[in-house]
């Protein structure tokens, strides 16, 4: 269970402070598939930073299954079971997909114990095992080699920051799939930002967060219908058809 | 005879952990430790200055040469000339590699002179790996001197390896490719403590059709120096590509100096160079997998020199 009690988090603006994050409190239960969503700009990912302790909060404390994780590093948070996976996900020279899968198991799998991952989340597997995680992979390939990394570490909590973003249509009506399994095959909590209408309607909980603060939380059978139209659910298509009259 | 630290550099130099298959030559302590010839390949030494001739007879297919050498004794200078004619049509591997150890006081220094005539058609891989080690005051000096003669439609491929231990290197290349030639040079290096590596390439494209591609990834630490300077001269119609990508930590310094010259409207040659610091996002990624900084660090730098 993870627990925020009262997390602020502040960085220095122009005009003095800003507060990103406001006195926010948010429980997350175990074996609960969560999703936060609300405009850009609303702290989300911020927040997401938080859990993984890649950003440190002003003031609160961050609690997982009853320890004070608040001061802990980023590896020691990692170790004590909580995954997370980047919005970008982070390019690596000359080191190969299998390397990665091998550090995020922390041991080392056999080749063929690796693929089992990479088809997990829709890649074939024999075409990436050997392949160096740099720019020669595309964005959707690169989310889902993350994705793969998140599964092969197997931890009681996952957070994915927007696994939509940066990623064409096609590869995004196949990533929820990877999600829809997850769904039903993990036995951990899982922590998902997104504004993507299917990811939200598989979700158990759904958090809205504006301004550095939750508007809006509760089943998703509740809270669901409350965003349909607006940005915070949006369907694929329509993103797709708003894009092509943009252009 | 070889004792075990000169067993134990010629792993780390040419992976050799049995007496290797095929023709070898290993030089111990500026003398012919061991040698092997086979019906193919021929080593003799030279009779007017130190160092062999490998001569490789023409259609010589699936054969290799290693050619290591090991100082394990301080205060050890040498130079050694190996020339190698590679026969036409021939399909090779060879395995040079230099290995020092140096507990003593005075320095150590092997300045290996290779001069390859590769024939025509003929295909060559090359890997040169050096190593030093030792804690003695004595410094670990490598320089050599490689050149390279292609005729029509050789290929030659370089692997060049200093990982560990080399305080002062002066790596000199040359090639001349004739028409058809393929040359790809893959350089890594790691420097640290105040090592000094200086990797200088001459690569002439004198024939139409020729290529080269040469590629240095390298990591500078602590206060070492590192200058790369790769120059390819496009003669004829060809295509040439230098690379040099470095990470620079610590105190370190690198110079990169990729130069081009064409010399023929078709020439078509390019040039690219990074050096830059370990990205932030990269540790972070992987201190998110449960490695620590250091751990993350150290597999950023494997992973890169890989």
């Amino acid at each position: 269970m993870l627990t925020l009690e009262n997390v602020s988090f502040e960085v220095q603006a122009e005009k003095g402070q800003k507060e990103i994050i406001r006195n926010m409190n948010l429980t997350i239960d175990d074996h609960k598939f969560v999703v936060i969503t609300g405009p850009n700009g609303g702290g989300k990912s911020t927040l997401a930073k938080l859990i993984a302790g890649i950003e440190k909060p002003t003031s609160g404390k961050i609690y997982f299954n009853g320890t004070d994780i608040t001061d802990i590093s980023i590896t020691d948070r990692a170790n004590l079971g909580i995954s997370f996976a980047f919005q970008q996900p982070v390019r690596f020279k000359g080191i190969q997909v299998l390397d990665l899968i091998r550090l995020a198991a922390k041991k080392q799998l056999s080749a063929a114990d690796a693929c089992q991952y990479l088809s997990e989340v829709g890649l074939c597997a024999k075409d990436y095992i050997n392949r160096e995680v740099n720019g020669s992979l595309s964005g959707g390939e690169l989310k889902r080699i993350e994705i793969a990394t998140v599964l092969a570490r197997g931890t009681e909590m996952s957070v994915f920051d927007e696994p939509e973003a940066g990623i064409d249509l096609w590869s995004f009506q196949n990533l929820i799939q990877v999600f829809e399994r997850m769904r039903r095959k993990t036995d951990g909590s899982i922590l998902i930002i997104s504004h993507q209408e299917r990811i939200l309607n598989i979700a158990d909980e759904i958090v809205v967060i504006a301004n550095g603060q939750i508007t809006k939380q509760g089943p998703k059978e509740e809270i669901l219908p409350q965003l349909l139209g607006t940005t915070s659910a949006v369907d694929a298509c329509d993103r797709f058809y708003q894009g092509g009259k943009q252009s | 005879m070889i004792d075990q630290i000169q067993q134990r550099i010629l792993e780390e130099v040419a992976d050799l952990h049995v007496v290797p298959e095929g023709a070898y030559n290993i030089r111990a302590n500026g003398e012919s430790a061991a040698r092997n010839t086979t019906a193919n390949i021929d080593i003799i030494s030279k009779t007017d200055m130190s160092g062999i001739d490998v001569r490789i007879k023409p259609g010589t297919k699936h054969e290799s040469v290693h050619i290591p050498v090991v100082l394990s004794e301080s205060g050890i200078k040498e130079v050694v000339y190996n020339d190698f004619y590679i026969g036409e049509d021939s399909d090779v591997v060879i395995v040079a590699g230099c290995g020092i150890h140096n507990c003593g006081n005075q320095d150590s220094q092997h300045d290996g002179i290779h001069r390859f005539y590769v024939g025509k058609n003929a295909k060559v891989k090359y890997v040169e790996k050096h190593y030093g080690e030792g804690d003695g005051n004595g410094k670990r000096i490598l320089n050599p001197v490689t050149e390279v003669y292609m005729e029509e439609g050789s290929s030659m491929e370089m692997e060049m390896v200093q990982i560990k231990g080399v305080d002062s290197t002066d790596r000199k290349t040359f090639a001349e490719l004739a028409a058809g030639a393929k040359m790809v040079v893959r350089e890594r290096l790691l420097t640290h403590g105040s090592q000094y590596a200086v990797s200088d390439y001459v690569v002439k494209l004198n024939g139409e059709d020729s290529s080269a591609d040469v590629v240095s990834r390298s990591v500078a630490k602590d206060h070492s120096y590192q200058k790369f300077d790769s120059q390819l001269v496009g003669n004829a119609k060809c295509t040439g590509h230098t690379e040099c990508d470095a990470i620079i930590m610590g105190n370190a310094r690198i110079l990169a100096i990729p130069q081009l010259e064409a010399n023929d409207l078709d020439a078509a040659l390019i040039h690219e160079a990074a050096i830059g610091k370990i990205a932030g996002e990269q540790i972070i990624k992987l201190m998110t997998l449960g490695l620590t900084e250091e751990e993350a660090e150290a597999q950023i730098v494997n992973g890169f020199l890989k």
